[in-house]
């Protein structure tokens, strides 16, 4: 017993015992508190004779969603309003994230453009939708929309689309016999190209002689089908809205609050993507640019084949923050009324009282799409990574 | 204001029923009010009528009445409430989590929320039911009529419910818009983001009589569903809860007996020749002991709010902008349903 102390003394002493002890400690206490959080709910709960599970997800929602990607009516579950929820929340996500790239690339490369009106008005909008809420931005988008005339005055685009304060309607497609043709045409030609740029590089790689692969591709990719749709008599019919009553009927809908939040939150984010792509292009040495006007590359050439390759190492990592940031933000939603799985959970969590089980899928959804962005976007990364030669 | 408030709400629910102390039981609602020294009433964001805000900017209406009427049977002073705001989706989790203590904003007593979500009804302070607000200019008649339109229906509410049944049942198509509250609702409808705002038809009023020119709007004939709204509070706290029903039920009497704010000081001194008024106002019995309170709780009671007659004609009657006529809200005598319990 007597030598204990001083070889705990010695054990103490050593860094890495005395590390291992201590994450060891960290981690026993978080445990803990985990543990202490779970019993102390399970307590309050029965106190409170509240009933927990997933069991009501399958219970019939009797509510009815206005926007629905997929069949859904009030007699479908909880469970699959949820389900509507989350692809409305993934479509507004998509469609932001689309918008705000190409926003957002547009504005930082136009805030280093020689063209000072450009630049200035660059400048402005990226200074301008940063510095002022989203909320507001959303509300402002949601008046704007729902500020267009009515549906007897609607907007006509050559009477097939459709514009008034309920959105816009427009004609809706509907395959005919021999429309899958066009389709495995178009897929044809998507395939070709992506094997013309291959060989192309291969062809530059081997003898340094160019090929104009993306006129080729893109002759392709819209040629095909087009020759092919025209070929078969155009195999698609148009279910054009027609006016009824109180709305117009037949066609797509598409709601002001779904074109309020895909542009308020492309907007805003695209703002913070102009940040990083400028941020980019300038940490890209100066070297470069005039090594590749040395060379004889034109302006656009060397923006395209010298300086952004390099510069998206910069650009990705903070992209992926904002593609995070646009998806989450898209909670929003729920302040004009779209419904994205927020707003339709909310529902769900008022007509059932679930509050646990509906705030836990929340949470698991969100972090779910947040890992696989992350994920996809980090694997992107490693693709563009310079390769250190 | 638009804010996503179902969010804060949720997560404050969840925050409190995962941290909330172990010790903290559900029984001693009337021992938390009266250590707080004030009641959590949780209101309406805003109705004409039953719960809005005077030209001074202090809380008043039909529901906020009930509140001060409770205030006044456990404090004995009817300005010892704290408002707390609740939208139609985050009521329940408001109440859930002890973040009010009762729930006095226009809901519908229905088996689902009396049992499993774990509430009990007070009683029925107004009986409703579920109407269509529509444009005199649209030339609707009946709510048959509605196949195609647009309706602004409040989230979480019974009435959404309600309306997904009566569509379906009719074999009608409609677009639903989800507004959080009446204000959002009001403002769609006047923006024509809907041709039709449904909700319960006191609300519906409300909201008429506060539309620009309310003539150029009509409630549509049909009443779609029974709403009888009413206080709640949590299950499991029976002192509570008896609490919420007398004291609803004092309102009720006084209008049978002919109490009012006005005469209720003076009947209470003397015996009246009514044995059951006397034991309502303490003069006699002791009813006020047996649910923890003070003898004059009745009293109090009556003296900060008037009977249910003169609540109901000082914000919903036909002197209001409202113009609601009693209807069902009257007394059994007088052709109603309103029946008070005995006060024995």
């Amino acid at each position: 017993m007597a030598a204990s102390g001083p070889s705990v003394a010695r054990a103490w002493s050593n860094e890495r015992v005395r590390a291992l002890v201590v994450q060891a400690a960290v981690l026993a206490g978080i445990v803990a508190l985990l543990a202490w959080l779970v019993a102390n709910t399970a307590h309050n709960l029965e106190t409170r004779g509240l009933k927990t599970g997933f069991g009501f997800l399958k219970d019939p929602a009797f509510f009815d969603i206005n926007q629905k990607l997929i069949e859904y009516s009030s007699r479908s579950s909880f469970g699959r309003a949820l389900l509507v929820g989350l692809l409305n929340t993934l479509l507004v996500s998509a469609l932001g994230i689309v918008a705000a790239t190409i926003l957002g690339f547009a504005a930082g490369m136009l805030r280093l453009s020689r063209n000072w009106l450009m630049a200035r008005l660059a400048t402005a909008y990226v200074e301008f939708t940063r510095n002022v809420p989203l909320l507001l931005q959303l509300i402002f988008w949601w008046s704007l929309l729902t500020g267009l005339p009515g549906v007897q005055d609607s907007l006509s685009l050559g009477n097939v689309a459709f514009l008034n304060n309920r959105g816009a309607r427009l004609p809706a497609p509907s395959a005919e016999p021999g429309f899958g043709m066009v389709l495995a045409g178009a897929g044809m030609a998507v395939v070709a190209a992506i094997a013309v740029s291959a060989w192309a590089k291969r062809r530059r790689l081997a003898t340094g002689r160019g090929f104009p692969v993306a006129a080729i591709a893109i002759g392709l990719i819209v040629g095909v089908p087009t020759t092919l749709f025209l070929a078969l008599g155009q195999p698609l019919a148009w279910d054009v809205p027609q006016p009824g009553r109180f709305n117009f009927t037949g066609g797509i809908q598409v709601t002001p609050e779904l074109v309020a939040l895909w542009w308020a939150l492309s907007v805003y984010t695209g703002a913070f993507i102009a940040e990083g792509v400028r941020g980019g292009i300038l940490s890209v040495a100066r070297g470069q640019t005039e090594a590749a006007y040395a060379l004889g590359l034109s302006r656009g050439a060397t923006m395209r084949k010298v300086v952004l390759p390099q510069a998206l190492c910069a650009i990705v990592p903070p992209l992926t923050s904002q593609y995070l940031n646009l998806t989450k933000n898209s909670s929003l939603a729920v302040a004009i009324g779209y419904q994205d799985l927020v707003s339709v959970g909310g529902t769900v969590l008022n007509q059932s009282g679930r509050a646990l089980e509906v705030v836990s899928i929340w949470i698991v959804v969100y972090l779910g799409l947040s890992l696989l962005t992350s994920l996809f976007m980090n694997w992107y990364n490693r693709r563009i990574a310079l390769v250190e030669r | 204001m638009r804010t996503p408030r179902a969010w804060i709400a949720a997560a404050a629910a969840v925050a409190t029923v995962t941290l909330s102390g172990i010790g903290v039981t559900n029984a001693a609602t009337l021992e938390d009010v009266r250590a707080a020294g004030t009641l959590k009433c949780g209101i309406n964001t805003g109705l004409p009528g039953f719960a809005y805000t005077d030209d001074r900017g202090t809380w008043t209406g039909f529901d906020v009445a009930y509140c001060q009427a409770l205030a006044a049977a456990v404090l004995g002073d009817p300005t010892k409430v704290r408002y707390v705001n609740v939208s139609a989706a985050n009521r329940f989790t408001a109440l859930a989590s002890g973040e009010i203590d009762v729930l006095s904003r226009n809901t519908t007593w229905t088996f689902q929320r009396d049992n499993e979500l774990g509430f009990t009804f007070a009683g029925v302070s107004y009986y409703d039911g579920q109407g269509f607000l529509i444009r005199r200019s649209l030339r609707v008649a009946s709510a048959k009529e509605l196949n195609g339109a647009s309706v602004c229906i409040q989230r979480g509410t019974t009435t959404e419910l309600n309306l997904a049944d009566y569509f379906r049942a009719n074999n009608l198509r409609y677009e639903p818009v989800p507004i959080a509250d009446n204000e959002e609702a009001r403002v769609a409808y006047v923006a024509g983001r809907c041709d039709v705002y449904t909700a319960d038809a006191s609300a519906l009023a409300a909201t008429k009589s506060a539309l620009q020119n309310p003539n150029d709007h009509m409630i549509l004939p049909e009443v779609i569903s029974k709403e009888p709204l009413g206080p709640l509070v949590r299950q499991g706290d029976e002192r509570w809860s008896d609490i919420a029903r007398w004291t609803l039920n004092v309102l009720l009497a006084a209008e049978e007996y002919g109490v009012t704010q006005a005469n209720v000081r003076d009947m209470a001194r003397a015996a009246t020749p009514n044995p059951e008024v006397n034991r309502m106002l303490g003069s006699e019995g002791s009813l006020g002991a047996m649910l923890g309170l003070a003898p004059n709780w009745a009293v109090n009671v009556i003296a900060a709010v008037g009977n249910y007659g003169e609540m109901f004609e000082r914000y919903l009657g036909a002197r209001t902008p409202l113009g609601l006529p009693r209807g069902l809200n009257a007394l059994y005598k007088n052709g109603g349903v309103l029946y008070p319990l005995p006060m024995r």
